[in-house]
Parts: C-alpha cells; sequence; structure tokens
C-alpha cells in the first residue's frame, strides 16, 4: 500500500489533536516515571550510606527498589506499556528469565550459597 | 488502490518509526537482540557475584568504591534517559529540531558519564587494582567495563545519526534509526541500575 510513497521526504505536518493529548500524557507519566526512579535510587543510596539502617534490611530492600526501577524503565521509557508489544515483552521477560537463572547456577557453581 | 495513501505517506504518521515494514522489523529485532544482551551482562553479574570476595592482597570493594561518585554517575545516567525520552516525544510531534537538541544532550550525559567512569578506573589502578589483580579486580574490571564499552558505543551510535541526518528532516526512514538508538540507550541505563545496586551499594554495605 506504500508503494508510491519515498521514507525519505521529510514527513510534513504536525500530529493529530488527540495524537498530541496522548503525548502530553505519555510526558506527564514519564516525567513522574523519572521522578519516582531519582526518589528510589536516592533511597537505595541512603539506605546503604547510614548506619542506622541494618544490612539484613538494606540489602533486599535495594534489590527491590532496582526491580522496580527496571519495570519502570522496561514499561514507561521503553514503551511496553503499549499496545502490539505482546512479542517485545515475550523476549525481554524470557531474556530475564535466563538471566536470573544464569545468575543463580553461575553463584551456586563457584560455591555462593549466603547470601 | 493507491488512492489517499501517496499523500497519507508523506504526513507525519502518530507513530513514525512503526510507520513502515523495515521500521517494525528493525523495532521487533532489536528487542530481540536486548534479550540476548540481557543474557549476556546476566553472565558477566552471576561470575562477578561468585568471585568478588577473592581479592587475594589487593584492594576490595570497601576500600575503593566512593558513594558519592557512583551517585553522580548515576544521576547523570538517569537524566541522560529522560532527555532521550523527550527527544522521541518530539520525534512524535515531528519536532526534528527538538529531537536532535534532547539526542545531543543525551550524548553529552553520556559523555560525562564516561569520563566519571574513565577517572574511576584511574583511580583504581592507581590504588593497586589492576585487571589481574585479583578474581575480584578481574570480574569487576569485566562487568563494569563492558557496560562502559556499551556507554561508548551508543554515544558512538547516536551521533553517528545525529551527524549523518542533521539537515534531512524526519523521514520514515530515520525515524525507526533514532528510535532503536534511544532504546539501546535506555537499556544501557537498565543495566546500570543493577550495576551500583549489586556492585556498588553491595560492595560497600553488604
Amino acid at each position: 500500500m506504500s508503494s508510491h510513497s519515498d521514507p525519505s521526504a521529510p514527513l510534513q505536518g504536525g500530529p493529530t489533536k488527540s495524537t498530541e493529548r496522548k503525548l502530553k500524557r505519555e510526558s506527564r507519566t514519564q516525567l513522574v516515571a523519572f521522578v519516582l526512579m531519582i526518589f528510589m535510587t536516592s533511597l537505595a543510596f541512603v539506605s546503604i550510606g547510614s548506619d542506622a539502617i541494618p544490612n539484613g534490611f538494606a540489602i533486599p530492600f535495594i534489590l527491590m527498589l532496582a526491580g522496580i526501577q527496571v519495570v519502570l524503565q522496561l514499561y514507561f521509557f521503553m514503551h511496553m506499556n503499549e499496545k502490539g508489544t505482546a512479542w517485545i515483552n515475550i523476549m525481554i521477560w524470557s531474556g530475564m528469565f535466563v538471566a536470573a537463572l544464569t545468575v543463580g547456577a553461575l553463584m551456586f557453581l563457584l560455591g555462593i550459597v549466603k547470601y | 488502490m493507491a488512492e489517499q495513501h501517496t499523500i497519507q505517506n508523506q504526513t507525519l504518521p502518530p507513530n513514525p518509526e512503526k510507520a513502515t515494514l523495515e521500521g517494525r522489523n528493525k523495532y521487533l529485532g532489536f528487542w530481540f537482540f536486548l534479550g540476548g544482551e540481557t543474557v549476556l551482562f546476566a553472565s558477566l553479574f552471576g561470575t562477578y557475584l561468585g568471585l568478588r570476595g577473592g581479592t587475594l592482597d589487593g584492594p576490595g570493594p570497601a576500600e575503593l568504591f566512593h558513594l558519592n561518585l557512583v551517585f553522580i554517575m548515576t544521576m547523570i545516567l538517569l537524566t541522560s534517559s529522560l532527555t532521550s525520552v523527550f527527544a522521541i516525544i518530539n520525534m512524535k510531534r515531528g519536532n526534528y529540531k527538538k529531537l536532535l537538541m534532547w539526542m545531543w544532550l543525551t550524548v553529552l550525559l553520556g559523555l560525562g558519564f564516561l569520563g566519571f567512569e574513565i577517572y574511576e578506573f584511574y583511580e583504581y589502578y592507581h590504588q593497586g587494582l589492576g585487571f589481574s589483580t585479583s578474581a575480584f579486580a578481574s570480574s569487576f574490571y569485566t562487568l563494569v567495563g563492558t557496560h562502559g564499552a556499551h556507554v561508548a558505543f551508543g554515544i558512538c551510535w547516536i551521533s553517528t545519526l545525529l551527524i549523518r541526518y542533521r539537515k534531512t528532516g524526519l523521514t520514515l526512514t530515520n525515524a525507526p534509526k533514532f528510535y532503536t538508538a534511544v532504546l539501546y540507550w535506555h537499556f544501557i541505563d537498565v543495566v546500570w541500575v543493577f550495576i551500583f545496586t549489586v556492585v556498588y551499594l553491595l560492595g560497600i554495605g553488604g
């Protein structure tokens, strides 16, 4: 259907009203996601940096914060929350699954069983 | 057959990066690649976690790492993720000038990050942590260095795009290229989140 078009021609015009509305909403949520990420990063640094928080609590806590940040990046910054991303979700989550197995297996192989 | 499509293709579609078959293929293929990259970094993380206790007589994580430096590096990289997101929003608006501007800002922040990392490695080397000093040293330099190499590659990639397409305006050809470059950049940021958590924070606190 696009046989008559030239993909190297500059695109004319601006976004439609509905696209513009969608983009406005999107940039707002992305700004919120960014503030959340900064907040969680600071929280992670504080919980390790201060002596008041015991390591037994801080370590699982910062790992959890990292997990949340990754989901924020993937779904808001990398647009995995949009429609038609089924394949993308499959690829990245199977990648993560293999990654988790790899990390676990390597640590056990090298004899690290206490964490 | 192609009554209105010729005009349609000249105007800005809502998602210019996925308007052509080639663009969609680039997008999908790039995520396949990112799935593989996840596994690459996982093996480096697993190796590091297994070997990080083996410091021999060399310096260990707690003596080397400084929270302030890592915090600054993290903030720079997180901010560069935000600027590249703004670049894509402006791409969907058809505002090419702003797209280029935000992308250049992303490159600058990436260079800042890389500068800190080079300084960091230089500093560690002078504190006696060579690549083959200990198992900890090799696995640390390999993991963090691979990430740094990805940052350097991303900077080269984005600046090549910026220079090559500085005058063409937004087209259906370059929209997917900018989009995938930004996806790559976010992925680098995701990996860094795990590096600062697992390597630096666990190294200092755990």
